[in-house]
């Protein structure tokens, strides 16, 4: 099997999806947890934001984040023609 | 093949819908079901019925489930014949990993620890992103049965199956023994049944379903034990939050709620009643304290004290009653071991002197260098519950059963919006149980407790119990002594519900024992039968021999860790989270690169397997008492539970310098990189799908 460069591109542009997303994930993850406490500082609809994040926020965002990459994909998989022709 | 294509589309399609119509009855009928028991329960069916009716009449139902799916073909049962659609599958997932833990401790850890217990919440749900971005779709692409048929086909032989399947029993079978443990606390405390035969009971419910059907049945099984889950869930918590805020969405409603805690927090920090009540605590511990350090003057002093005290009851014609509890008092005293225990244990109180936690406020300590360790070590459960996500053999292999790459990359988004329901509100339901305690426990007078707290007190003073301290009559908060799992199970009575209510929580919390021990122990069972028996011992088995030993094999494997649990083996949670650890450290890496790094070879995987897996295990050895380690020995400071935040980086940074030193994998394996990067690529020759 032979790659051409269009599947090269591919792949490239899924890596990139994939660092971007996870750069999101690190931030409201692990930036959000070392700085909690100064969060805690600001209100967010009545909570304090190192709290509401930890419980609620960072939650949303996670399943928005791989929402947008499986949306992402299976569009990029039909402009590459890569998609598995199913619909 | 686009006709082929066409016609499967169709049928997958007709399948849907008609999926979509049996569970939208199905959950009619268990509503109904629900309607019927309340009503009984008005008419006077007693409450250990009504649990009866809960455990049997859903065990039933799984079991019907399972037998209606029931297959001896290798596909359906390894893999549910590839067709589960992504919203399914989603759910399967669901059921799949949350466990009893997640279900009846969750919510009481948020209460005990306030902003540390969220490192769960965000550990739990964020390693779905690391399995949608690096996993799920590869996976499926790859489409075989079992995650070390990953790991044998991308770096070749059989000693990184080898570690694979051995990696995958060790962490599943100590997930499984805290489900099985997790499942005969619920029928025992819901029905009276002895907690051995609650074992078994449930273990008969597990068994019908997945060793008749395999994955097929697990799957269909799951789905269903999520729907009466989350209705469990939910339910009580938006009642309460309907209760106390008026507002019936309670992530939304409990930041107000959480503001009055707050406030109480500091009332109550300062409250002279409840400084009085510590200041005994600080008493009775440094009191304690002083005797161990005399132990063997004081322990015989006590003893003369309690013999004297029997004697003069017994000389004053004192009642009965009043006389046993002396001698009872005095058991305590009878060697100098019992009474070392019972210093040891009084000088434990030192704990409750403490003023309450301030419940959002994270990383408390008393210094900044204890502020920061608990930052570490909050960062640290993060980690290592988020790539045990992303590492757990039972939940990636669920991304194999949908029809397609592009399903599994939805599947994921469905799994983590319907784990995410849970999860988020289990923080509101720990703050508005919190604030019932604090504002309405808190200061009531012992002769007229809230019901709730009266009944549960009566029942299991592990969950709860109360001592009028200071002797004033009067409930302070620093006299609560209150067990994790009492929020989830006695909500329902918080918010005034029917017990029928009681008995749905329950039914959940089994729901979700239960549907974890299945994929747990189809996991291992699969694991021996494929892995070991066919792709090693004897590659020529038939189909109908391999689903044989698989079944056989389960039904083993079940019994052991029935065994095992009925032994009670020590902390369940550090357990669980040995179990993330674990498959954090072995897994991650190898499977990650192996999908994203063409270079890394055979033995790099070997290498860097077996080093983080090592060192995760020896961790946990040097730091954890019990086997034998102290905390003295740890590094940095970090708790054994976060183990894999050393055993994976040494494991990824092992797998690439051991790559590099040694020879590039050959043009098959390079071959099979690609083709598990694409989706579908035209003139593909490779084919790695499992039959």
């Amino acid at each position: 099997m032979q790659l051409t460069e269009k599947h090269k591109e591919y792949w490239h542009k899924n890596l990139m999806i994939t660092a971007v997303l996870l750069a999101i994930w690190f931030v409201v993850t692990f930036v959000e947890a070392w700085f909690a406490r100064d969060l805690n500082n600001v209100t967010f609809m009545g909570f304090p934001l190192g709290f509401y994040m930890s419980a609620q926020g960072s939650l949303a965002v996670y399943v928005i984040l791989i929402g947008v990459y499986a949306w992402y994909m299976n569009r990029l998989d039909k402009e590459y023609d890569v998609d598995e022709g199913d619909e | 093949m686009s006709q082929y294509i066409a016609a499967n589309q169709a049928t997958q399609k007709a399948f849907f819908q008609q999926l979509k119509k049996y569970y939208g009855f199905y959950t009619l009928g268990f509503l109904g079901f629900l309607v019927f028991l309340a009503i009984a329960e008005q008419m006077g069916m007693s409450k250990k019925w009504i649990g009866y009716w809960f455990l049997f009449a859903t065990i039933a139902l799984y079991a019907g489930i399972g037998i209606m799916s029931r297959t001896v073909d290798a596909a359906e049962y390894y893999v549910a014949g590839r067709r589960v659609p992504a919203f399914f599958n989603g759910m399967a997932t669901g059921a799949d990993w949350m466990s009893a833990a997640s279900f009846i401790g969750m919510a009481g850890t948020l209460y005990l620890s306030g902003f540390d217990g969220l490192a769960f919440v965000m550990g739990w749900t964020g390693g779905y992103v690391l399995v949608a971005l690096f996993l799920a779709p590869y996976l499926r692409k790859f489409g075989q049965f079992t995650i070390p048929d990953f790991l044998g086909e991308r770096y070749g032989g059989n000693i990184v199956r080898s570690i694979g399947i051995f990696a995958a029993v060790l962490c599943s079978f100590t997930y499984v023994v805290a489900q099985i443990y997790g499942v005969g606390l619920i029928t025992s405390r819901f029905t009276g049944l002895e907690f051995g035969v609650g074992v078994f009971v449930g273990l008969g419910g597990i068994l019908v379903c997945s060793f008749l059907g395999g994955m097929r049945a697990v799957t269909w099984t799951q789905v269903a034990q999520y729907i009466i889950l989350i209705i469990a869930y939910l339910t009580p918590v938006v009642w309460l939050s309907l209760k106390y805020t008026g507002n019936p969405i309670p992530q939304i409603a409990y930041g107000e709620v959480l503001q009055k805690v707050t406030a109480k927090e500091k009332e109550l920090t300062k409250d002279p009643k409840e400084i009085e009540v510590r200041n005994i605590f600080k008493e009775r511990a440094a009191a304690a304290d002083a005797k161990l350090k005399n132990l063997n003057a004081s322990w015989k002093a006590d003893q003369e004290a309690a013999a004297k005290k029997i004697a003069d009851l017994k000389a004053a014609a004192a009642p009965a009653p009043e006389i046993a509890a002396a001698e009872k008092a005095a058991a305590a005293y009878k060697d100098e071991a019992s009474a070392k225990d019972a210093y040891t244990k009084a000088k434990g109180l030192a704990a409750r002197a403490a003023p309450p936690k301030a419940h959002a406020d994270p990383y408390p300590g008393k210094d900044e260098a204890a502020r920061d360790n608990a930052r570490l070590n909050f960062i640290g459960i993060v980690f290592c519950m988020m790539f045990g996500t992303a590492a757990l053999p039972h939940i990636l292999m669920r991304y194999y059963t949908t029809p397609s790459v592009k399903q599994a990359r939805q599947s994921v988004t469905w799994s983590l919006f319907f784990i995410f329901l849970l999860y988020f509100t289990a923080p509101a339901l720990a703050v508005l149980a919190k604030y019932d305690v604090y504002y309405f426990l808190v200061g009531s007078k012992f002769a007229s407790l809230p019901a709730w707290a009266a009944n549960w007190a009566a029942v299991d003073p592990t969950l709860l119990s109360i001592t009028d301290i200071n002797k004033d009559g009067i409930v302070q908060l620093a006299e609560i002594v209150l067990g994790g799992d009492i929020i989830v199970l006695a909500t329902p009575e918080i918010a005034g519900l029917p017990y029928v209510v009681s008995g749905l929580v329950a039914a959940g919390g089994l729901a979700a024992a239960l549907s974890t021990a299945d994929g747990l122990l189809l996991t291992i069972a699969n694991a021996l039968s494929h892995d070991l028996y066919y792709k090693m011992i004897d590659p020529n088995a038939s189909t109908a021999r391999r689903v044989t030993v698989s079944k056989v094999l389960l039904l083993v494997v079940a019994l052991i860790a029935a065994y095992v649990t009925s032994l009670k083996p020590g902390n369940i949670l550090f357990l669980v989270g040995a179990a993330f650890s674990l498959a954090a450290s072995a897994f991650f890496p190898a499977l990650v690169l192996g999908v994203f790094w063409k270079r890394a070879n055979k033995w790099g995987a070997i290498a860097g397997m077996i080093a983080g897996l090592g060192l995760c295990m020896y961790y946990m050895v040097l730091t954890y008492p019990f086997f034998g380690g102290t905390a003295a020995n740890q590094w940095f400071g970090l708790n054994p539970i976060s183990a894999g935040m050393i055993g994976l980086p040494v494991g990824l940074v092992t797998i690439v310098i051991v790559s590099l030193l040694t020879g590039e994998p050959d043009a098959k394996t390079q071959a099979l990189v690609e083709h598990v990067r694409y989706p579908h690529i035209k003139g593909d020759t490779v084919n790695t799908l499992g039959t």
